[in-house]
């Protein structure tokens, strides 16, 4: 009896704290999207009154509409940020996975007193504010700044870069913000790696770079996968390092909810974005993962 | 080491003396106001004055304040939002009225100012002006000469003539990110009303703007300051005391950097920030009393001389330096004035078109 009520809320937290801190705010979020704008506070109709009772509940559902909806298939602008969104979170999971596989491998491999104190150093960034750290990079990267500096010192280019406020500044700065969350997972999983596996594969005429692409990188693609979804995610819906870095041109989702949150104020058609970006993003995540048991099905 | 020791004390005995008026209730009043905007020895020696505590907290965009204050219990006393919002703020209920009788300092305003703010604030029962300021060309003295050959600014012309902005294309443009300032700019350039809430006019606005689109690195209301001052750009669409503030950085750091403001000859406009009481304010005895420190005439002009802001309180004009009350980009001539112009706010309907054309403009497609 004990162990079962003890089973019960183990699996009964998680799912408790997936209701009143998700689907509670996606459920507001979604009454909102269906509601109107008004001059009032909060800025739309109907509002919820609770003193109102049952009446009250049906008439506020009489006053909710799809309009908002509507309204986003009309404008090519949210379609646009949200296809721009997944570009550049995909190129950068991409250029995150191309410099931290190295860098996973590396710790992997070095001797094993040295791992801590690396994974130290991956972990050290987190102790600065996030936001400073991103401020630091528009003093690196400005036509003023270290990097075109040194560039020029170096000889390689006569006149200073533009680099800040371009995509490419947004592609450094989640790079370098987001990696970690892909180096960790790559060095978990090939940590594991064993060994004995290199050995026989070389055994068996392997060159080395052959034993990486069919041994290594195979037994490391759930860190990969891991990896990929933790920056793929975060970066889609970015707000800070677009804003700062990006320029006026750097069309991303999470700036398009921004202006329509607070320079617009439409607080209804800003929640319709919300709702339709996390519906975009959860369904691809469903297909991939549906598709990766039934891999895993036929393994077996 | 010393230092750090003394710091630590300070710290430690300012934490127990904040323990300790905590227990007895302490009288405060929760200040929002726009970052950058206030002598900080003016909250101190309010709070010498009437032993009543000032939590001041800073903003530095309208659109931000006025989330806050539409989202409902915002915790603030006083708040400063600019004309057009406070009208619609007015509008939404977020405010109640000022009262007169504990504002015993309110015959300093200058009707100059009052008779303007009316527009957005009939009778000016809601607010008083705390300062006002215009929105004009901010630019880098030498990097223009060096590139349009002319000594200083003095027409929109340099903004809104595609030709003449393309040559300042390498040395860096920006504009406001504020649609409601920089729409109007364009419409005042084209000759049409700055205050249309036309949808064809607006339309005008966005090709002219479109056309120049290309010259502009970014659209942002605070980094200019910072980026004039450097060097980094040499040209901006700002707020007249941010671009003296820029100025005098520049001075300060001593880099071979002269900026300077310009008010075009075609006009600007002319926006005022005004400081009100939310309606759900906790403390509102101590908000007047707040409000009514503010108006008095040598606080006034104390601000005044450090933010480098022209303010509504006609007799702190007596007491103001002269770099300050004899700077014609701070307080321009008559002449100037008949030019300036102001807004009203846009309804609902129509500030979807100008959201959505600003976007348009921002994206550069």
């Amino acid at each position: 009896m004990d162990r079962k009520f003890g089973r019960f809320l183990l699996i009964g937290l998680p799912y408790f704290w997936l209701l009143v801190l998700f689907l509670v705010p996606f459920g507001i979020v979604f009454k909102i999207s269906l509601s109107d704008v008004a001059i009032a506070i909060p800025p739309y109709t109907p509002t919820f009154d609770l003193s109102a009772g049952w009446e009250g509940l049906k008439s506020l559902i009489s006053g909710l509409d799809f309009e908002n909806y509507i309204w986003l298939t009309e404008d090519d602008i949210y379609w646009k940020s949200y296809l721009s969104s997944l570009r550049i979170a995909g190129i950068s999971t991409i250029l995150t996975l191309l410099v931290g596989y190295p860098l996973a491998y590396s710790m992997a491999k070095a001797p094993s007193e040295w791992r801590p104190t690396l994974l130290m150093l991956i972990i050290l960034p987190f102790w600065t504010s996030f936001l400073i750290r991103v401020y630091a990079w528009i003093g690196i990267l400005k036509t003023e700044g270290l990097l075109n500096q040194l560039l020029m010192f170096v000889g390689v280019v006569d006149e200073p870069l533009q680099i800040l406020n371009t995509d490419t500044a947004v592609y450094i700065g989640i790079v370098y913000s987001y990696l970690p969350f892909m180096v960790l997972p790559l060095y978990s999983a090939l940590e594991k790696l064993d060994g004995s596996l290199l050995e026989a594969a070389q055994d068996l005429g392997c060159t080395s770079i052959e034993a990486f692409w069919k041994v290594t990188f195979p037994l490391s693609m759930p860190g990969v996968i891991a990896g990929s979804f933790l920056v793929f995610i975060p970066a889609i819906g970015e707000f800070v390092i677009p804003d700062l870095l990006g320029g006026s041109d750097t069309k991303m989702i999470g700036k398009t909810l921004w202006a329509e949150f607070f320079s617009n104020r439409d607080w209804p058609v800003a929640s319709a974005v919300a709702v339709l970006l996390l519906l975009l993003l959860i369904i691809p995540i469903v297909l991939f993962q549906n598709q990766q048991e039934r891999a895993q099905e036929a393994e077996k | 080491m010393k230092k750090l020791g003394n710091g630590l004390l300070t710290s430690v005995v300012a934490l127990g003396m904040a323990f300790s008026t905590q227990a007895s209730a302490e009288e405060v009043v929760n200040v929002f106001n726009w970052s950058d905007y206030i002598d900080e020895e003016i909250l101190a020696e309010f709070e010498k004055e009437t032993g009543i505590k000032v939590v001041y907290d800073v903003f530095d965009s309208n659109d931000v304040l006025e989330t806050k204050l539409l989202a409902g219990s915002s915790g603030y006393d006083v708040v400063v939002p600019s004309g057009t919002f406070l009208s619609r703020q007015i509008q939404a209920g977020v405010f109640q009225k000022l009262d007169q009788t504990k504002l015993t300092n309110n015959a300093n305003l200058w009707d100059v100012v009052t008779e303007r703010v009316e527009k957005y604030d009939p009778g000016n029962a809601y607010s008083i002006n705390y300062m006002w300021g215009t929105t004009g060309i901010g630019y880098n003295v030498d990097m223009i000469k060096e590139r349009l050959g002319v000594e200083r600014i003095d027409s929109w012309d340099v903004v809104f003539n595609p030709e003449k902005l393309a040559k300042l294309k390498d040395c860096g443009v920006y504009l406001l990110d504020a649609s409601d300032e920089i729409i109007p700019a364009a419409l005042n350039y084209l000759g049409k009303n700055p205050d249309s809430h036309d949808k064809a006019d607006i339309k005008a606005a966005e090709d002219l703007l479109m056309t120049i689109r290309p010259y502009v690195q970014k659209f942002h209301s605070s980094e200019n300051i910072s980026a004039l001052a450097n060097g980094d750009i040499c040209l901006s669409v700002g707020w007249s005391g941010d671009i003296l503030q820029s100025r005098d950085r520049a001075a300060e750091a001593d880099n071979g950097v002269t900026v300077e403001y310009a008010i075009p000859n075609e006009g600007a406009l002319m926006w005022f920030d005004q400081m009100a009481i939310p309606a759900d304010a906790g403390n509102v005895d101590n908000a007047h009393k707040f409000i009514n420190y503010i108006l008095r005439d040598d606080v006034m002009a104390k601000a005044s001389n450090y933010v480098y802001y022209a303010n509504g309180n006609l007799p702190s004009q007596k007491l103001l330096e002269e770099d300050v009350i004899g700077d014609p980009a701070i307080y321009p001539d008559s002449g100037t004035m008949q030019k300036l112009y102001t807004l009203t706010p846009y309804e609902p309907k129509i500030q979807r078109v100008v959201t959505r054309a600003w976007s348009k403009i921002k994206s550069g497609s």
